[in-house]
């Protein structure tokens, strides 16, 4: 296999609060490759979003900070040490960003082909035609883009002010201004968790589409296991600012390895099994300024015992798994026996559970 | 602006009026050669005609040289108009440019820009316009420029703090991820998203700044006579305002309704532009 596109390695954000410092994102490695869609899922505040910005450097600092040894290569140039000249290139050129909420991540008042020309016109050395390159170009070729993504009626929406349009028609402009300069990275941060279900699917089918013509990769950052099985290649799942599983999707589905991701999926509601209550995992993530010490997640996990005061390091089970998980039931996997999230909620309360501090 | 906040602001009955006593105030400023019955700064026969009441002929009377205070009143009102439009312009450049950097860049530089403008308002404006304008020859110019220059610090604060909002939405952290550089992101995307409150404190501070501007004339330090400004002639018929009041009110109502049209506008302009008031 030829190298990754984009290697992250030991990735660590922190940021100064009151409260001391917080380890939004603590150590984080992986790789996607060219085309690949990966797909980085967790709950809320478990760091996912923040390593999507670590990546393009746009962090806040103060009060965030990349620690040193951090180490983000795209093609294998280091971006932690590129300058701020060559980090504007990149961000929009070679690596795009979609967010979540279309309604606040567009100019209120600029029309959204204004905004899709000023992005073609910012990385014009990116078309690959020399007579598109043009700045007088860019009004046309933004209205292609909106054509491309499924807005109807591209020259006449052009005008249009991002509030006159639906919320599935503002995403469409947002993967319009993020693939019109071709990156061979997308990262998209909870593009659809803004979105009706309906449109969710519109938007998940042409993002696909556009990535296989444009061979584009697609880091995508979400809380929705549903849509994590129908377009990622790999998994990655994050909790409190670690990966605690990587897997390649249908193994993660079928045979989830560590506690986290189990709970995670006996969370989402199956529709052959209609009288099966859901397991819920007790708790809330801990705070990034108080990581617990040892197993991050023992507080929550059905199967902590003595050992998970010692933390685990990300690694292949004994059975040779594909993939490799944060846990020490890699080691001891006969502890697996007789436990799990079902039986552990209908107690009501996580006896026996070590506390987290 | 929106159809929507049009019919807002068209509804608002107040600022309809406003807006009606400014296109007449502006319209005589521009008419005023062709609405003038006689020069107003040419003194007839000043004994047969000075101090002579309102009648048909001089519609708002005469004054100690003679002269018709109604053709003055119009020419004061192209001088008072204009002087409180570029001051304005003055001012709201200023205070956007220095209010944008602070509230943008943040950190050290915003606190020392911040700090300039507290110690700067602690001056009272009219004390600070005396001294300002006391240390050169007067003139139309340097009173349009030292109410411009003593008149941003409001401004500056609103826009910094319209920008410390704006910088934290979701479109700067796009337009940053789409590798625009920080000039064009603060010009192209923060400010136009600021104008808002500049637009309504600069109409309330045309009014301001008129307001100011007469005062400075009446002490004398303003426009300078034989040029009509609203303050000059106001002050010029201080000494006989008992025997002729006309010389002395008429100028000063047209001070009163300009201010006042500019303070309803500015007022409905507010309402109408304000986004959580429900139509």
């Amino acid at each position: 296999m030829s190298a990754p596109l984009l290697e992250v390695r030991e990735l660590r954000t922190h940021f100064a609060t009151e409260r001391g410092e917080a380890r939004a994102v603590d150590g984080v490695s992986f790789d996607v490759g060219e085309g690949e869609t990966v797909a980085l899922v967790g709950e809320s505040g478990c760091g996912k979003s923040v390593t999507g910005l670590s990546i393009l450097r746009l962090i806040p600092d103060p009060p965030g900070r990349l620690l040193a040894g951090s180490s983000v290569r795209l093609r294998g140039e280091e971006l932690t040490a590129a300058t701020e000249a060559r980090l504007r290139q990149v961000r929009g050129g070679e690596i795009s960003m979609v967010f979540q909420e279309p309604m606040t991540s567009l100019n209120p008042v600029i029309t959204i082909g204004r905004q899709v020309a000023e992005a073609i016109r910012t990385h014009a050395d990116r078309t690959p035609d020399a007579g598109e390159r043009r700045p007088s170009a860019a009004p046309r070729q933004a209205i292609e883009w909106l054509d491309r993504v499924g807005i109807p009626d591209p020259a006449q929406r052009c005008n249009a002010y991002p509030h006159q349009l639906s919320g599935g028609m503002r995403q469409r402009a947002m993967i319009a201004m993020a693939l019109c300069t071709r990156p061979s990275l997308l990262i998209a941060d909870e593009p659809t968790t803004a979105l009706d279900v309906t449109v969710q699917g519109q938007i998940l089918r042409l993002l696909a589409s556009l990535q296989s013509e444009l061979g584009t990769a697609i880091l995508l950052i979400t809380h929705d296991l549903g849509i994590v099985a129908q377009v990622a290649d790999r998994v990655l799942v994050m909790y409190a600012g670690h990966i605690v599983e990587e897997a390649p999707v249908e193994r993660l589905f079928r045979a989830p390895r560590h506690p986290y991701t189990e709970g995670l999926l006996q969370a989402v509601p199956d529709l052959r099994e209609r009288r099966r209550r859901l397991a819920e995992i007790p708790g809330t993530v801990p705070q990034a300024t108080r990581w617990p010490s040892g197993c991050r997640f023992r507080a929550r996990c059905p199967y902590a015992w003595e050992r998970c005061r010692l933390p685990p390091e990300l690694r292949a089970d004994r059975a040779a798994t594909e993939g490799r998980y944060r846990c020490w039931l890699a080691e001891e996997p006969a502890r697996r026996r007789g436990r799990g999230f079902a039986s552990w909620s209908r107690q009501g309360s996580p006896t026996g559970a070590p506390e987290s501090q | 602006m929106t159809s929507e906040t049009w019919s807002r602001f068209a509804r608002h009955r107040q600022a309809a009026l406003g807006l009606i006593l400014l296109a007449v105030l502006t319209l005589s400023a521009l008419l005023a050669p062709a609405l003038a019955p006689y020069d107003p700064d040419v003194q007839a026969d000043i004994v047969s005609t000075r101090y002579q009441p309102p009648s048909l002929s001089h519609p708002m009377g005469t004054d100690r040289f003679g002269r018709d205070v109604f053709s003055r009143v119009l020419y004061g009102a192209r001088i008072s108009l204009s002087i409180g439009l570029l001051a304005v312009l003055i001012a709201i450049t200023v205070g956007t440019a220095i209010g944008a950097v602070a509230g943008f860049f943040g950190g050290r530089l915003d606190a020392v820009l911040m700090r300039g403008v507290d110690l700067l308002l602690s001056f009272p404006r009219l004390v600070l316009l005396v001294v300002l304008v006391a240390l050169f020859q007067p003139s139309i110019a340097l009173v349009t420029l030292v109410l411009g220059l003593t008149g941003w610090m409001g401004v500056s604060r609103i826009v910094r703090g319209q920008v410390l909002s704006v910088r934290e939405m979701e479109y700067v952290t796009a337009a940053r991820v789409l590798g625009f550089g920080r000039s064009r992101i603060l010009l192209r995307h923060i400010l136009p998203n600021v104008l808002t409150p500049v637009i309504v404190a600069a109409t309330l501070g045309i009014g301001n700044t008129i307001l100011a501007e007469a005062a400075l004339s009446f002490l004398g330090l303003g426009v300078q006579p034989p040029t009509a400004s609203w303050g000059n002639m106001v002050a010029s018929g201080r000494d006989a305002m008992l025997e002729a009041w006309w010389i002395t009110t008429f100028p000063g109502l047209a001070i009163v309704f300009t201010v006042m049209a500019f303070n309803l506008v500015g007022d409905g302009l507010r309402d109408a532009l304000d986004p959580r008031r429900v139509a």
